[in-house]
């Protein structure tokens, strides 16, 4: 049996280095530290077809990532997909004629959404909708349209 | 036929009162609870032969299960051309899955067993008797200190587990296989939840440590105190315990990951 304060040290040194592990997990592995002391602003935009856009896809303006997707709500009155973002505060100076179209990232990734900026002098407020928006290519629509077209071609 | 019927009604019977006798086992080390926080001294001399001697079978099996499923890993993604995610796919595996499993077999292995046959042999030898005529109740003094030590040290081990894997993964991913070590750490921060998988994998192992010292601690009250009888049921020990957690593996993922 060893002296009790070497044993005192040992579980302590067991205790710390399983919490560093956690830690590490919390810090390194997973998204956590990007959620971490980040103030934002929510921002609504209402699509015809939000296609297979999911709650967390990344909302991103010129390429770079700016938000997510917060939620996303069928509207029952007019039919539409109402998408909710919440963007990083940083970037607060979105024009009010901003527009927002869904996009896939390479022919089989994941769907976002991407905001070009307008020209307008007013920026985007908090809980600001944006006006302009571009529904979700469904790829197999665009495939049914181009057979349709080409088959009317051909007669 | 009423041979058959018999051994099976038996056979129901005993396992049922095992069952019931393993329930009641349960709650009276959970009445002792209570009174363990008045006597620190009990748990951290459990927690020192639970966890940090299991501490070093955990790392070395964690360093060589990452540094295998990235090797694994590679040779089939990158058939795809996708040698970049392989940080996601070793860090999710090791997380969700083999970080609490495998540890929690290595557990029932290293602890569970070195539990159960301590405690057979304290009842063999009469030490438990002994404790009772002293007026100390062995549950209290000897059975519920080993089941709260194996309970906190679960999930500091699988959280070892699994960091020191990832570590492994990325050493032999980046360093050996020349996966680039900046696309590694951010597919894997892209793509692994704190939430959806580091807390269920937390959540995962504290249901395993808690199965596993159960199983350890009864299976030692309740041994036949000769020497084979306590080696029976150190047997019984780590199979059941090997069984109930990959069972309950099973369960947990099918209610925890089950709706994505």
């Amino acid at each position: 049996m060893q002296h009790t304060s070497t044993q005192d040290t040992f579980v302590g040194l067991f205790v710390a280095s399983g919490i560093i592990g956690l830690f590490f997990l919390a810090m390194q592995v997973s998204n956590l530290s990007s959620f971490v002391s980040e103030d934002s602003y929510t921002i609504t935009a209402r699509f015809a077809n939000s296609g297979g856009l999911k709650i967390k896809s990344p909302v991103s303006a010129a390429g770079v990532k700016i938000g997510r997707v917060t939620a996303i709500n069928f509207d029952p009155k007019t039919f539409e997909s109402v998408v909710k973002m919440s963007i990083n505060s940083k970037y607060n100076a979105l024009p009010d004629d901003t527009t927002a179209s869904i996009f896939t990232a390479g022919l089989l990734g994941e769907q976002y959404v991407n905001l070009d900026a307008g020209g307008s002098d007013t920026p985007l407020k908090n809980d600001g909708t944006i006006e302009i928006t571009q529904s979700a290519i469904i790829l197999e629509k665009a495939l049914g349209q181009f057979l349709f077209k080409s088959a009317e071609e051909k007669k | 036929m009423t041979a058959f019927l018999q051994y099976l009604g038996q056979s129901t019977r005993i396992s049922f009162t095992k069952l019931g006798r393993a329930s009641y086992f349960l709650l009276q080390i959970l009445a002792g609870v209570l009174s363990l926080l008045a006597r620190p001294r009990l748990l951290l001399k459990q927690l020192y032969s639970v966890g940090v001697l299991s501490f070093l079978i955990i790392t070395i099996s964690g360093l060589f299960v990452g540094m295998v499923l990235s090797l694994q890993g590679y040779y089939t993604l990158s058939d795809f051309g996708a040698e970049e995610t392989l940080g996601v796919m070793v860090a999710a595996s090791l997380v969700r899955e083999l970080g609490p499993v495998v540890s929690g077999l290595l557990f029932a292995g290293r602890a569970g067993s070195a539990l159960t046959a301590e405690i057979g042999l304290m009842k063999a030898t009469e030490q438990l008797s002994g404790m009772e005529m002293m007026a100390v109740d062995p549950i209290k003094r000897i059975v519920t200190p080993r089941f709260v030590a194996g309970l906190i040290s679960m999930p500091l081990l699988a959280a070892l587990f699994s960091a020191v894997g990832i570590i492994g993964g990325q050493m032999i991913g980046c360093g050996l296989l020349g996966v680039d070590d900046g696309a590694f750490w951010s597919q894997m921060q892209a793509g692994i939840d704190f939430r959806d998988d580091i807390l269920n994998g937390v959540i995962k192992s504290l249901v395993f440590g808690f199965v596993s010292s159960w199983i350890a601690l009864f299976e030692g009250y309740d041994a036949i105190p000769t020497s084979e009888g306590v080696s029976r049921a150190t047997t019984r020990t780590v199979v059941n315990s090997a069984f109930s957690i990959l069972g309950l593996d099973f369960i947990l993922t099918a209610l925890m990951f089950g709706e994505h």
